[in-house]
């Protein structure tokens, strides 16, 4: 049974170095409670994979201009300058992949893959240094699944098993993170009585999930 | 109709009843205004929706409802959410029919750089390449030059390819090109353009192929 903490607890689970999972597509399915919680603690040198790092002073962005993130994973940074600068300043380690290798490497990572082929990005920039194997007469690109030491994710609703449900675009990355890190702490709206969620409707089964951390007023 | 609106309507005129669509920013978010009325195509949004309708009235806007260029939007009668793995599933997979993109700049073989800003750190990629890799017909919807009047459509490009795979069809304000066996074709010219203005404002050579009722124009 998924175990119910607060945010601070929650950050009290992150270590210095650490690599984290932060769901989210910008600020829409980002656990913002946690991440501002994160950005009053202390932890330092992380690694953070996630599509993008939040917007300017915003959600992941915080800890961007704190210089607590080593190294970051994803697909879409250009939307922050604070992160664009950071880089330059060789402040900011970033590894960008295609959304969609970002996501199927997650998703990799959680269901025990090492990595797979991908034809996205042969003959790009992004193919550079990366195997390159011939499959039917087709190129492809070998990329290595991710995983996590904590997935910080976003759900709508939990029941006190752990499953959850995830409200309309907010989905995202957050199932595939679900599954891919050591220890994973989902953020909702609310904890409703278990057999209160349909089983049809489980997106994430509780076994995926550790902690519930009930969403807090967001200080954006 | 500005230019912007005639690429939009031309454009439009692509898509077939039941076509899966996916839209990427600016010109190309405007195309399903101008849809005939027994066209209906279904919207994906890479960030996890088929099925995406309108958007909303500021004061509809929901916060966990957005399109891939985080705008809110509203969803139809029969659409459906999924993660980000399903939908990059779907791209590259191709069970999208279409994708319609704006971009920086087009060779002359038609493959397409809409990634990689000039002078700017190369830090950001989307779905830009998936798409490019999986969508059954791509076809640009672009201005024929760029903000200093200069040629989008160029002999080679200096910035980072997308895709080696070129584009199916290009639609300009000026021209629509179709790209055949590595080569550009005119296809046809815009109400108000002539072929030397196109040949003036393109940077690449292309055959001349006119289609429909491009011979009553005279050209």
């Amino acid at each position: 049974m998924a175990k119910i903490i607060d945010a601070k607890e929650a950050v009290a689970l992150i270590k210095d170095g650490d690599c984290l999972m932060v769901g989210g597509f910008g600020l829409v399915g980002c656990p913002l409670t946690i991440v501002n919680e994160l950005s009053q603690s202390h932890a330092k040198d992380l690694t953070i994979i996630s599509n993008n790092l939040g917007e300017p002073g915003k959600g992941l962005g915080v800890l961007v201009l704190q210089k607590r993130v080593k190294k970051a994973i994803g697909s879409y940074f250009t939307s922050n300058p604070d992160v664009v600068q950071a880089n330059q300043k060789g402040e900011l380690e970033i590894q960008l992949l295609p959304q969609g290798t970002l996501a199927e490497a997650i998703r990799a990572g959680g269901a025990g893959i090492g990595g797979f082929y991908t034809p996205t990005g042969v003959g790009t920039k992004l193919a550079e240094g990366k195997e390159r194997k011939l499959i039917n007469g087709k190129e492809y690109l070998f990329e290595p699944s991710l995983r996590a030491d904590v997935a910080l994710i976003r759900a709508y609703k939990a029941d006190r098993l752990g499953n959850l449900i995830y409200r309309k675009s907010s989905r995202n990355f957050n199932p595939m993170m679900a599954t891919a890190a050591a220890t994973v702490i989902a953020e909702v709206d609310e904890i409703v009585d278990v057999g209160a969620l349909s089983a049809e409707e489980i997106v994430t089964p509780h076994l995926f999930v550790d902690y519930l951390t009930v969403k807090g007023e967001c200080r954006l | 109709m500005k230019a912007k609106e005639y690429i939009a309507a031309r454009t439009a005129k692509e898509l077939q009843d039941g076509d899966v669509v996916n839209l990427g920013i600016g010109i190309p978010t405007l195309v399903v205004d101008y849809l005939p009325r027994d066209v209906r195509v279904f919207v994906h949004s890479e960030n996890g929706i088929l099925g995406v309708g309108p958007s909303p009235g500021p004061e509809h806007a929901d916060a966990d409802l957005v399109n891939a260029g985080k705008l809110p939007v509203t969803v139809e009668e029969g659409s459906s959410f999924f993660d980000s793995a399903a939908s990059f599933g779907m791209i590259r997979g191709g069970h999208v029919d279409v994708t319609i993109l704006g971009t920086l700049e087009i060779n002359q073989r038609g493959q397409i750089a809409n990634w990689a800003v000039p002078g700017k750190a190369v830090l950001g990629v989307g779905g830009a390449m998936d798409l490019l890799e999986g969508a059954g017909k791509v076809i640009v919807a672009t201005m024929h030059t760029n903000k200093d009047g200069q040629p989008k459509i160029v002999k080679e490009t200096s910035l980072e390819l997308t895709s080696l795979r070129p584009v199916d069809l290009i639609v300009t304000e000026l021209a629509v090109f179709c790209v055949r066996d590595g080569r550009l074709r005119l296809i046809e010219l815009a109400p108000h353009s002539t072929l030397e203005e196109v040949r003036q404002k393109t940077g690449a050579e292309f055959d001349i192929e006119w289609r429909e009722n491009m011979e009553t124009k005279g050209v």
